[in-house]
């Protein structure tokens, strides 16, 4: 891709989607570029050529204007192929196309509340065990029935970490009011709504620390709700789950990042 | 308003209880001119803290007190405060106020040629429901917890998390008065269009600003009540216990929350954005109305495809009602729904492209006057372009993955409502200035204040489309706490120092407004040589508003006409 407009204007993309997204909004913005230009010249060249001056008059004839026509046909026709060639399949990959189980995706469930993301894991089973909303309590931040039994090598942290280069399936609820998750440099970004329990995936191509941030006012404190985003190689990644495994007691990986 | 006879109905009659459409535009201009002022300046100290997210400001706090500050750094719940009430006033006290309860109020009666509004109690109950929906939204910063401060949007359960405090209640008050009165000028300004237009003036005689306002009624009428229901809705959970918008298993700050469930959140969002996307058009259309007066007056040739305007209007108009779900696209919304709302909302792009082309085909040929009207009315157009095609990013979904509630989203429709819409109702205050006053507004103050709005409005909202690019979330009392919020502070900086600039590029037009009423030129029937029927009215026009009722007989646009001897023949004078 040779992206020259909004380079360095946005974060980098290290997801496998994103591409599809920047290149949207790429092609958006020298259009919208190419169309001010077009007015500005027009607008400065009449101004000046129509100016009130001695000797000039307006004329009543309304002017034939067929450029203008033309030029309403190439704005319609582009939102037109834009629409149906780029915007609706890439939205369409992006929320429905969801990784089969073939493809081995890493799950968690992100339970957002103020000011903070519990990221769960379902532990070694792979299996989420159940939760209910009246065990909720400070050293059990999303309510974990542990009379589950697959509940026991739950375990939940307030960063996130995923393997590079393997699809991720996140399943979003908040505790509270509405959040909104959002990666910049994953190019994700989905509302956190109570009541609801919301799909999501990416998979990211590249390793690194970055960071998930609030994109939806939710108190005082949104401007400070944001998680570390850990992209890890599949050896750190199995490390950071043997070392979050609950082990003999089954929880004490909750975080202490209550409120300062 | 120095020069007004004294003579029977006594002050109060005349000038608190008025009925006669002039005076209640006038007082809904100027009230609306406080409360954009008022609401300018708590933007203005937003964008202190903005700037400055670790700034001492103990001067703020011996103005404030300790409920917004403490040791001199501002609160985020003060922060919030000013952001809420900031969209709130600009929107619902400010520009719909101005735009239609002032401009709509004072001269479209005039262009129909009517003596007044068909219904001139209900036209000064309207102002009286305002006023007091404004003050209620004021007086909430003195309660204990302080005004409203979950957004402008007010989205549950946010919104309900602390019914304790009264702000939030107060504002659900004050929308109703605000939505009750809108609701009592359109129904009025619809029937006065249809029913008091003097004797040949058709439809398509209508000046453009007088269509403008038609179809603003319509969307005021039509799309408020939602949200006037909506409204009611969200103060019953908050007063009586009710859970329209509160669903199950709510923990609220680790306690189960108390609220009987079953709820939706996101029909609040759909019953507000039923509303608030028409919105949008209430406040762009009698921008362009004025525009396009000021525009045909000072090019001295008829708006080019005057029908095409009018029709495109018409159809933004209808499809205002079919786009708001494009607000929410990254609520889960699925395929289907989020192919109809990028549809609707490519088609809407295509009358806004119309009307805005027309607007400027209409200079070509024209002998285009550069006054102070005319350099605010042509500044609206690459701005209000500007903010229109930057609303195609957000319009497709999949580009709006990333740039959603970011502050791209603020550049934008700030884009389309100030250097947009307040460009326009600039415009229109120096254009109709001399209508209700019988002088001028000073030429050179003008200039200057022109000059100093464009440059600071552009420099104030410029930045946000490289925050919004950087990924930086809107509503962040502090914006540094993001690495990739850091790397572009500086523009934050930028754009807050071109906010206080354009505080004191106000000072001129402030002056002027107040100064002209004695100091400037005393003008006749039709200073700018128009040809619209408030033109045949004396400025300023007495009760009843016409010396004698005009009868028209042509179109609203007929400058320069071939063989007549003057470059303007007004729609109420008769060719011999």
């Amino acid at each position: 891709m040779d992206f020259t407009l909004l380079d360095g204007l946005m974060p980098k993309d290290i997801s496998t989607h994103g591409y599809q997204i920047d290149r949207l909004l790429e092609y958006l913005h020298w259009f919208m570029l190419l169309i001010f230009i077009g007015w500005a010249i027009f607008l400065t060249y009449t101004l000046v050529k129509f100016r009130a001056r001695q000797g000039h008059k307006a004329s009543y004839d309304e002017i034939k204007a067929k450029p203008s026509k033309y030029a309403e046909i190439f704005v319609v026709a582009f939102e037109l192929v834009l629409l149906v060639g780029l915007a609706v399949p890439t939205f369409a990959y992006v929320r429905t196309d969801f990784p089969g189980k073939d493809k081995n995706p890493v799950e968690i469930r992100v339970v957002a509340e103020q000011f903070q993301w519990n990221m769960h894991y379902p532990g070694e089973d792979g299996v989420f065990g159940k939760t209910r909303p009246d065990l909720v309590a400070s050293d059990n931040l999303v309510g974990l029935d542990l009379s589950d039994p697959a509940a026991g090598d739950d375990f939940v942290v307030p960063t996130m970490h995923v393997p590079v280069d393997r699809p991720v399936v996140l399943q979003l609820s908040s505790k509270d009011v509405i959040h909104s998750f959002f990666i910049p440099v994953m190019r994700v970004k989905q509302d956190v709504i109570p009541g609801m329990s919301i799909p999501m995936w990416f998979e990211a191509t590249e390793t690194g620390e970055y960071q998930i941030a609030c994109a939806q006012l939710c108190g005082n404190n949104h401007f400070r709700m944001s998680a570390q985003f850990y992209v890890d190689t599949e050896k750190d990644y199995a490390a950071f789950l043997a070392e979050n495994a609950p082990g003999g007691d089954d929880e004490e990986e909750e975080e202490e990042e209550e409120d300062e | 308003m120095s020069d007004h006879e004294h003579h029977d109905p006594g002050f109060i009659r005349k000038y608190v209880f008025s009925v006669d459409h002039k005076v209640i535009g006038i007082q809904y201009t100027v009230t609306s001119l406080l409360f954009l002022l008022f609401g300018f300046g708590l933007m203005m100290i937003m964008r202190a803290q903005l700037a400055y997210p670790q700034g001492d400001f103990s001067f703020l706090e011996r103005i404030f007190g300790e409920a917004g500050f403490v040791g001199g750094a501002m609160l985020p719940e003060f922060y919030n405060q000013l952001g809420a009430m900031h969209g709130t006033i600009m929107v619902f006290l400010g520009v719909v106020p101005l735009a239609v309860g002032g401009f709509g109020n004072y001269v479209m009666p005039l262009q129909i040629g009517a003596p007044d509004m068909a219904f001139p109690k209900l036209n000064m109950a309207s102002y009286w429901v305002y006023l007091p929906g404004g003050l209620i939204m004021l007086s909430s910063f003195f309660v204990e917890g302080g005004a409203a401060q979950y957004g402008w949007t007010a989205y549950p359960p946010l919104a309900n998390t602390q019914p304790e405090y009264l702000g939030q209640t107060l504002w659900l008050v004050g929308m109703v008065f605000l939505i009750t009165s809108s609701l009592l000028g359109s129904v009025n300004f619809i029937v006065t269009i249809v029913q008091l237009r003097v004797k040949g003036l058709s439809f398509f005689r209508l000046p453009f600003f007088v269509w403008a306002q038609f179809i603003t009624s319509f969307l005021l009428l039509l799309a408020f009540p939602p949200l006037e229901a909506a409204g009611v809705m969200q103060l019953m959970d908050r007063v009586a216990g009710t859970s329209f918008f509160m669903p199950d298993g709510l923990v609220i700050g680790g306690r189960p929350a108390n609220v009987a469930g079953g709820g939706n959140p996101l029909l609040w969002q759909h019953l507000f954005w039923f509303l608030a996307h028409p919105e949008v058009y209430v406040l762009i259309l009698p921008a362009l109305g004025i525009v396009g007066e000021v525009i045909a007056n000072n090019t001295r040739k008829p708006l080019w495809g005057y029908r095409s305007l009018v029709y495109s209007v018409i159809f933004l108009g209808f499809m205002s009602f079919i786009v708001w779900a494009h607000h929410m696209f990254m609520t889960g919304m699925g395929q289907t729904l989020s192919i109809f709302f990028q549809t609707t909302t490519m088609i809407i792009s295509i009358p806004s492209v119309i009307i805005l082309t027309a607007l400027i085909l209409s200079l070509w040929g024209g002998s285009i006057r550069f006054n102070v009207p005319m350099l605010f009315a042509l500044s609206f157009l690459p701005m209000f372009g500007i903010g229109g095609l930057t609303g195609l990013p957000l319009g497709l979904a999949a580009s709006d993955i990333q740039l959603h509630d970011t502050y791209y989203v603020i550049g934008h429709f700030h884009f389309v409502v100030a250097p947009g819409t307040l460009m326009a109702l600039f415009a229109g205050i120096y254009y109709w200035y001399p209508k209700a006053t019988g002088r001028m507004m000073n030429e050179m103050l003008g200039k200057l204040h022109w000059i100093g709005t464009l440059v600071f409005l552009n420099g104030v909202f410029i930045p946000m489309f490289v925050q919004g690019l950087a990924g930086v979330s809107r509503r962040l009392y502090d914006q540094t706490w993001y690495e990739h919020g850091k790397e572009v502070q500086n523009w934050t900086v930028a754009s807050s120092w071109s906010a206080w600039l354009l505080g004191i590029a106000q000072i001129p037009f402030i002056l002027n407004f107040f100064l002209s009423l004695r100091a400037g030129k005393k003008v006749g029937e039709n200073p700018w040589h128009a040809t619209t029927l408030e033109w045949a009215a004396p400025s300023p026009p007495p009760h009843g508003n016409f010396t004698s009722e005009p009868v028209v007989y042509r179109g609203p646009y007929e400058y320069s006409v071939p063989g007549d001897s003057e470059d303007y023949s007004p729609q109420f004078v008769q060719k011999a």
